[in-house]
């Protein structure tokens, strides 16, 4: 089996300067892998860091030490060491995220927001469109709403655009932040069958997912984020 | 993606006297990046922007230009001509007080041709005809071609600037606070449509703003500036979701939530 995604003995701690300098240690030593074709789920109690160590491996956040290791056109890209261009390709070719929440631009449409990442790949963009046509229509977003700026939405329709955003391309690994959070059932259960297709496409998944019933469907295997957790020196 | 930048820049540093503009900076732009520079008011943005355009000539240090002929020139030792040149052409720069960058006594249209005509266009039509398209792609409505950027909102000029800038298709923007002094929904517009050019027309871009939400928008890159200093610089969205720098800190920290 492909290893897609390898973290190993990363750590991260916060320094709040604004607070006297208090040192907020998150996680220490987290250490796992994803094989392409599975899922898999981090799990543990809210705080325990697992938006934290998402973020990480999305470059979002910096990292104290380790390694994050993404098959990059064949070939391993350490994240955790790489410069920002780098990071920028890798988010265009081979990583993708969907958030929990949306960060909306002014005056640009849901189905826009949707194509882009294909837009930004090179893909012609009506074909993008036509794509991202599809991904709303399935995910069950009114039509009406799809050329209008999604800043209005509701959150359960903001998060349905963000699924389709992030869905939307073929890359290797792509990494979910509570996707169903502010979903009815009938479009969790559209979720749960997307996640089952990437997974037959040979895509590694990682995730956050406090719905059980969610979290029973598509995982593979669950990381106990809690093993994690730093040592408080004193 | 091409495989070399656009602009290497090593050891730039400006003394005004004894007094520190900005010191030893050094970074690379590539060509389609957009990167942002913040800081408060005298943290040395400007001077740095000054001093990457060749508007200032920096105390020591050098920034290197690749030109269109795959040249790399340190831009310091160009003579006037072939400056004003890549100027006029290869490069924009819009300032953050339109009356900057625009001449305000000459139509639209003539300030959108005066660019065109410095790098060889003599055929009347052919120049208003990419007047006007330009005026299009800055939404400005085709009937004031013929009218002068004083009788011009403030949101108007700078999208006029933004057009004169770009209409000889630079492949370097230098931006100066573009949306400062715009009140907010004439900023949200102007950002949208600089956001959408820059991603159409591929094109390198160095924002100065104060804006945080300006540079996450626009920047794939940023740089924290204080004193003079680079602070923190590194991926945008990176800098302001995990700000290390105490500055950083305060700055991000400082943003009004809505």
């Amino acid at each position: 089996m492909v290893t897609a995604l390898s973290v190993r003995n990363l750590a991260k701690t916060f320094t709040m300067h604004l607070r006297d300098g208090v040192i907020l240690p998150v996680v220490d030593n987290v250490d796992f892998e994803v094989n392409a074709g599975e899922c898999v789920v981090l799990g543990g109690p809210s705080g325990a860091g697992k938006s934290s160590i998402l973020k990480m491996v999305y470059g979002n956040y910096g990292v104290d030490a380790g390694s994050i290791v993404i098959q990059h056109h064949g070939a391993p890209v350490d994240l955790a060491t790489a410069d920002p261009r780098t990071v920028l390709t890798l988010r265009r070719d081979s990583i993708g995220y969907v958030s929990q929440f949306l960060r909306t631009v002014p005056r640009v449409s849901a189905l826009d927001v949707v194509a882009e990442p294909l837009v930004i790949r090179g893909v012609d963009k009506s074909e993008a469109q036509g794509r991202a046509r599809e991904l709303l229509a399935r995910l069950n977003l009114p039509e009406r709403l799809w050329s209008l700026p999604p800043a209005t939405f509701s959150g359960g329709e903001q998060q349905r655009v963000n699924i389709a955003r992030g869905f939307i391309t073929d890359h290797p690994v792509l990494l979910l932040d509570e996707p169903t959070a502010s979903l009815d059932a009938t479009n969790r259960a559209v979720v749960v069958a997307m996640i089952a297709e990437k997974k037959q496409a040979g895509v590694a998944l990682l995730g956050i997912f406090h719905d059980e019933d969610v979290r029973s469907q598509v995982a593979d295997r669950i990381v106990d984020v809690t093993v994690f957790a730093p040592r408080i020196a004193a | 993606m091409s495989t070399e930048p656009l602009l290497k820049v090593d050891g730039l540093t400006k003394y005004y006297g004894s007094r520190l503009g900005c010191a030893d900076v050094s970074f690379e732009l590539w060509p389609g990046e957009v990167l942002a520079i913040v800081g408060e008011s005298g943290s040395g943005k400007t001077t740095l922007l000054n001093s990457l355009s060749a508007t200032l000539e920096p105390t020591s240090g050098q920034t290197l230009y690749q030109m269109r002929d795959g040249q790399w020139r340190n831009i310091y030792e160009l003579s006037e001509a072939e400056r004003r040149f890549l100027v006029r052409t290869d490069w924009g720069f819009v300032h953050q007080n339109p009356a900057d960058g625009l001449r305000m006594t000459v139509s639209a249209g003539a300030n959108v041709g005066e660019r065109l005509m410095a790098v060889g266009d003599r055929h009347y039509g052919h120049i208003r005809e990419t007047a006007l398209d330009w005026l299009g792609r800055v939404e400005i409505a085709a009937d004031r071609i013929d009218d002068q950027p004083r009788s011009f909102s403030g949101g108007m000029r700078q999208r006029l600037q933004i057009a004169r800038n770009l209409v000889t298709g630079p492949r370097l923007v230098f931006m100066d606070e573009p949306t400062g002094g715009l009140d907010v929904s004439v900023q949200a517009r102007l950002l949208d449509l600089l956001r959408g050019l820059v991603g159409e027309l591929g094109l390198a871009a160095i924002v100065v703003t104060h804006d945080l939400a300006v540079a996450r928008l626009l920047s794939h890159r940023m740089m924290v500036m204080k004193d003079g200093h680079v602070i923190e610089a590194g991926l945008t969205d990176r800098v302001l979701d995990d700000p290390r720098e105490p500055y950083t800190q305060l700055l991000v920290s400082s943003i009004l939530q809505v």
